[in-house]
């Protein structure tokens, strides 16, 4: 997707567009003092691969927790897959799903016991059918009746992925998905989460510190410093505003606030 | 949606899957098993000697023989009933799943359900030998009390519901530094239900107090049953319209402390 296509997709604050994904407007959490995300607005097609860059404390986990509806937003809404969030989650909540290094699976039960129960959770039909499919898309094949408690670290991430894709999402929402993967595996992950979007038309919004990955996967960019949107655009676009060739030079750019005369030329 | 449903969109699909889990946790250890074994029947053992002693010392106990081991497995369905609803909610906390059971389609009715039944299970568990144990040891046959068992144990589980739901809410709001609440505050509840002796016992400010709990009336009424013979129904009503009030009031508070754990944002975190 073009930088041009996804700009006549994404609506004005006032508007919504009936194909997003994810409407965020005016988004705003306070917690005591601290503004953690501060007015923040975006839309997301449906069928798009998002990456949230932003570093430690920028307010990525805290906007896709209230995309989630697991953190109530201050003031601001949220709509997902055209549904008002937490308002109305249960028309929403089996239609999408996530993995966040936040959270684990329960670490007694065999991986094929953990996506038993969370297949039932999300009534997903032929449910054994579905747990094979994705054990051997995942290569889950030879640790599936393997507590998840004793599973290396790239293991079990792989097996919070295939939680994730359980019910066969419209819509992932991914915090840090190659956290702890060795190269070879993640880029493995990578490719999966490509064909699954591909293959599912599924919109994936994904917070990474990999910028690489989201050179690789994202076809848009939201970056965010201290609770607000620094920049959003196609990855080529904001490595051209700002004269560089990777995402990792416009991170650091970003995170140690040199700004870019270019930049400011556009906002 | 599933396609078994229940009223209101109450899923018994979800409610079994969380089911499911529990008893795949339950099974898979056996510590957990051995835990709800070991001290119910440790506890019978204790005071059914206690009141066999006592009974061949003192006449009024030898009349109202069992009131104490009557108390003591009545006790136990409060407190096990309470610990079995807790201890499968603190699993999610120490598994960290909370946040993927709350992004699911399961809803807190269907949580809290669920949790109901597998409060059911352990307690089935724990106090079935103990009452086989009682009843082998000492000749106490806890069945025989009849109809009126089902009444006590109805209303005693209820509380112990009640108290799960309360302090669960709070476990979610504030996180496991709250544990310590779920194991203490049903031993707060204990010198005011009067499980070992009769209201009459207490000043009478106090009585007042005992009176607003459901399980005063059970143990009165267990007394008035082994000591008189009498099945006091007006008491089982009592608590059971007590019972309606608590369990509506801490289901309110649950949500009202989920709610406030959502803008806390305490339910990624879920820690200290």
């Amino acid at each position: 997707m073009t930088g041009n296509d996804q700009a006549s997709s994404r609506p004005t604050v006032a508007g919504s567009t009936p194909s997003a994904a994810i409407e965020v407007d005016r988004l705003v959490k306070v917690y005591k003092q601290t503004r953690a995300v501060d007015d923040i607005s975006f839309s997301l097609p449906r069928g798009s691969i998002t990456g949230l860059l932003g570093g430690n404390g920028a307010g990525k986990t805290t906007t896709i927790a209230m995309v989630m509806g697991l953190v109530l937003a201050t003031s601001g809404r949220v709509r997902v897959l055209g549904h008002r969030m937490p308002e109305e989650s249960a028309s929403v909540l089996g239609r999408m799903n996530f993995e966040s290094p936040y959270v684990d699976m329960p670490m007694r039960l065999t991986v094929r016991q953990n996506l038993n129960v969370f297949g039932r959770l999300y009534a997903v039909k032929n449910l054994s059918d579905r747990i094979a499919k994705l054990a051997d898309d995942l290569d889950l094949v030879d640790f599936i009746d393997r507590a998840n408690g004793k599973l290396s670290a790239g293991q079990k991430t792989r097996v919070a992925l295939a939680k994730a894709l359980i019910n066969q999402p419209e819509l992932l929402l991914l915090d840090e998905p190659t956290a702890s993967l060795d190269p070879d595996t993640a880029d493995w992950v990578r490719g999966h989460l490509e064909r699954y979007r591909k293959e599912n038309n599924a919109t994936i919004l994904l917070a990474s510190h990999n910028m690489l990955e989201v050179e690789r996967l994202c076809d848009r960019v939201i970056i965010m410093k201290r609770g607000r949107v620094e920049d959003d655009d196609t990855p080529e676009a904001i490595m051209a505003r700002y004269n560089r060739s990777t995402l990792e030079e416009v991170f650091l750019d970003v995170a140690r606030g040199r700004v870019n005369g270019a930049k400011e030329a556009v906002r | 949606m599933s396609g078994l449903s229940l009223h209101r969109g109450i899923s018994a699909h979800r409610i079994g899957a969380m089911i499911l889990r529990y008893w795949y946790l339950l099974v898979s250890s056996w510590p957990r098993l051995l835990e709800l074994l070991y001290w119910p029947a440790l506890q019978v053992i204790t005071w059914g000697f206690l009141q066999f002693y006592i009974a061949q010392n003192a006449n009024f106990f030898a009349r109202a023989g069992g009131t104490l081991i009557g108390a003591v497995i009545l006790w136990d369905i409060l407190f096990r009933g309470q610990l079995g609803f807790s201890i499968s909610f603190l699993e999610e906390m120490w598994a960290r799943n909370l946040g993927n059971l709350m992004m699911s389609p399961l809803k807190p009715i269907e949580f809290l359900l669920s949790l109901m039944i597998m409060s059911l299970i352990r307690l089935a568990i724990g106090v079935i030998p103990m009452t086989l144990l009682a009843l082998f040891l000492f000749h106490f046959n806890v069945y025989a009390l009849g109809l009126p068992l089902i009444a006590f144990f109805c209303n005693l589980i209820f509380t112990s519901w009640s108290v799960g739901i309360f302090v669960s809410g709070l476990v979610l709001r504030n996180g496991l530094g709250a544990e310590s609440i779920v194991w203490t505050l049903m031993f707060a509840i204990m010198p005011l239900a009067c499980v070992y002796y009769p209201v009459s016992v207490l000043p009478i400010w106090l009585q007042y107090v005992a009176w607003a709990l459901p399980p005063t009336y059970v143990f009165e009424g267990m007394r008035a049953l082994l000591i008189e013979n009498t099945f006091r129904i007006d008491l089982m009503l009592s608590a059971l319209a007590i019972n309606v009030v608590l369990l509506v009031a801490s289901f309110g508070a649950f949500l009202a402390l989920l709610r406030s754990a959502r803008k806390q944002g305490s339910l990624l975190s879920g820690g200290e």
